[in-house]
């Protein structure tokens, strides 16, 4: 035998969960617009219901074409399953409902991405489920801010909107020795940038809408777990997790850290949180995402290759008064994002021009390439001003303690001949600083 | 369950319902740097068929305490004892790879106990090289890599393990890691020395007259189908039955042909 050697990140963005279709023989994974599956007999029904049997048998719980997308995803990141969900929101809902509940705590990082914000803040909270808000640079916050009914730690991997990049061997450390997981979303680095769970994450989630997608097509979620955190030694250690380790009326009383010994979240969040909350995504969105990953590493490449350029640029415009890209000695995470991230640090990114709110639209509303509008990951560039959008209601001060200025905009780069790009920055700059 | 072999808590999967020993019982035993997870999609099917499911975590491994065993005759003899304190008379013996000398083995010891032998990823000698025997003591991560690459026939197993969505080669990644874990004794260097020094598998084969099951994966490169046929020849009525589209983990890659293989075996 030769000496062994793992199928590399572009085979399996192809090939892993797909094969040719046995009934036709289509290579192209088919989109299996089926609400349900008809059964052999009786018996084959009840066993599928009573999972004796592995199968489908109602697309809210798994489909043909979910279902190569989620093995998808858990083999480019290293994890055990995936579950393909209706949008990013519902994977880290289902990431959390999985395994808290009324009376929970999270220790979440404070910079994040304004849906996950209100999602902790204000509407998990209101099913009992607290959240304390952290510097994600600062080891010491996370730890005292652990509670005994804390049940995971949660970061982005790149945080929202300084780019933060989140230490995650030291967060994970001190996760689990509090005998708890360390979630991240991984949007803005997709497997292709960053693996979590090689450096110690134990459950990963993605708006797959995103880079994942890559095409502005398709608005779908995937919650990744990584089989790494034992949840049995977590439950006799501190009584957290009866969730996955004790039996589950709602299922024949099932205890899912005795049916798996490394997956009993992936099999808790299927069997309980597709068929309860049923937020399914669609095999329709499935099959755009899939089609987007094939094509991952290249995107990825230009991505990165387009954002170093246009950074380059804007930092030496004299309109432009800083930009935050953890690549750029200035941030204050650069030898950070060298170690976890050397193929580099996305796409998505923000600068600051000079003058206020008026100098921004001005930018935004002179640029013909970029896209202006509330998305990121898009082959296509896009710009957001975020003092006339989606903080135009913020005074001044809230802003700044946001990290926001008046001239600030995220750009989320695309795949464009990024001289044009440069040249489209060039105008909206000219722009901005009429009357500045 | 929990049962006391041999002055050590021992772990069971009883298949999602209390163990009654009344009720035929099958016994399912897994191979190298493995649990009883590896069986899910066979044993609770059994438990909910007429069997009483014991699908155990040999010692060192998974939730059983105590330290690895160093041979298969130990292994089988406390496979016996485990019988004993479950209070079973006679059982249908299911094993996989090592697991499956274990069953072996101990149908030689005690035939009077083994009902039925169902020998699945065999192979004797189960010699195992050089380099994963050096791997398994001085680089273990190594070694599983090896033995995970080397196990499985796709990267694409229909309907997968233990569902859809789960990606069965980093299941078992992570199973092996598990088992690290749980217990850093080098266990998988003792399963593997274990499996390499077993010498009685063809006298042991020689000896068995109960029904006998081989379950071979066609494209299994661990324990290729031609290295069984010591055994086959020596079991003359055992059935053999080689699955397609299946490597070493044949229970994980090929679940309902394994399981319909093994219940109609079993409930024959």
């Amino acid at each position: 035998m030769s000496d062994p050697k793992y199928l590399g990140f572009d085979t399996l963005s192809l090939h892993a969960g797909a094969a040719p279709d046995p009934a036709t023989g289509a290579r192209a994974t088919p989109i299996y617009l089926t609400t349900s599956y008809v059964f052999k007999d009786s018996d084959h029904a009840a066993s599928l219901f009573n999972m004796e049997r592995a199968g489908h048998v109602y697309s809210r719980i798994s489909n043909p074409t979910n279902a190569v997308l989620e093995e998808r995803i858990a083999a480019l990141e290293g994890g055990v399953a995936g579950i393909a969900v209706a949008s990013g929101q519902a994977a880290m809902h289902l990431g959390l409902a999985t395994i808290a509940g009324a009376g929970s705590h999270v220790v979440a990082s404070r910079a994040l991405y304004g849906g996950s914000q209100n999602l902790l803040a204000y509407t998990m909270k209101r099913f009992g489920i607290d959240t304390t808000f952290v510097d994600p640079r600062d080891l010491d916050a996370w730890r005292n801010a652990i509670q005994p009914n804390t049940k995971v730690l949660f970061a982005e991997t790149l945080g929202n909107p300084g780019l933060d990049v989140l230490d995650i061997p030291k967060v994970a450390a001190l996760a689990h020795e509090h005998y708890l997981p360390l979630m991240v979303d991984s949007t803005f680095t997709t497997p292709y940038l960053l693996r979590p769970f090689d450096h110690g994450a134990d459950l990963i989630f993605h708006s797959a809408t995103k880079f994942l997608c890559g095409h502005g097509t398709a608005v779908g979620g995937l919650l990744v777990d990584g089989g790494t955190f034992d949840w049995q030694q977590a439950y006799e250690k501190t009584g957290n997790f009866a969730e996955l380790c004790e039996p589950y009326d709602g299922f024949h009383g099932m205890v899912f850290s005795e049916e798996s010994t490394v997956a009993p979240f992936a099999l808790r969040a299927r069997r309980e949180g597709l068929r309860d909350f049923g937020a399914v995504m669609s095999p329709h969105n499935a099959f755009s995402i899939l089609q987007g990953i094939e094509t991952l590493a290249l995107r990825m490449d230009k991505h990165v290759a387009n954002t170093r350029k246009v950074v380059e640029f804007l930092t030496a415009h004299k309109a432009v008064v800083s930009v935050s890209y953890p690549e750029l000695p200035s941030h204050p995470d650069h030898a950070l994002a060298r170690t976890l991230l050397p193929k580099g640090c996305g796409a998505v990114f923000s600068f600051s021009i000079k003058g206020d709110r008026a100098a921004g639209r001005r930018f935004v509303e002179s640029l013909n390439i970029f896209s202006h509008l509330a998305n990121v990951g898009d082959a296509k560039s896009l710009v957001i001003h975020p003092a006339s959008t989606t903080h135009f209601r913020v005074p001044n001060e809230q802003l700044a303690a946001s990290g926001i200025t008046e001239g600030t905009m995220r750009l989320s780069i695309g795949l464009e001949d990024v001289d044009d790009l440069i040249d489209d920055l060039t105008r909206g700059l000219k722009a901005s600083q009429k009357g500045v | 369950m929990l049962l006391n072999i041999q002055g050590h808590d021992t772990y069971c999967y009883t298949g999602g319902k209390p163990f009654n020993p009344v009720l035929p019982t099958a016994v399912f035993i897994h191979g190298a740097q493995c649990d009883h997870s590896v069986w899910i999609l066979q044993t609770r099917y059994f438990a909910h068929h007429g069997f009483g499911v014991l699908a155990v975590d040999l010692p060192g491994h998974g939730r059983s305490k105590g330290t690895a065993l160093t041979s298969i005759e130990a292994m089988a003899d406390w496979l016996l004892a485990l019988l004993d304190a479950a209070n079973v008379r006679q059982a249908t013996l299911i094993g996989h790879s090592m697991g499956s000398l274990i069953a072996l083995e101990a149908t030689f010891q005690a035939p009077e106990r083994v009902a039925a032998l169902a020998l699945i990823g065999t192979a004797y000698p189960m010699k195992v090289s050089d380099a994963l025997l050096d791997a398994a003591k001085n680089d273990e991560q190594k070694a599983i890599d090896m033995v995970n690459i080397w196990s499985h026939s796709s990267i694409a197993q229909k309907p997968s393990s233990p569902g859809p969505g789960f990606y069965v080669m980093g299941g078992s990644l992570r199973l092996k890691q598990r088992i690290s874990a749980i217990n850093p004794a080098q266990v998988f260097y003792k399963d593997f020395f274990a499996c390499n020094a077993y010498a009685n598998g063809e006298r042991a084969a020689q000896s068995v007259k109960c029904p006998t099951l081989f379950l071979l994966g066609k494209q299994d490169i661990m324990t290729p189908p031609k290295t069984t046929a010591i055994l086959t020849e020596a079991i003359p009525h055992g059935k053999v039955l080689k699955i397609d589209y299946s490597g070493h983990e044949l229970m994980a890659e090929q679940p309902d042909a394994v399981l319909d293989a093994l219940f109609s075996f079993a409930a024959r």
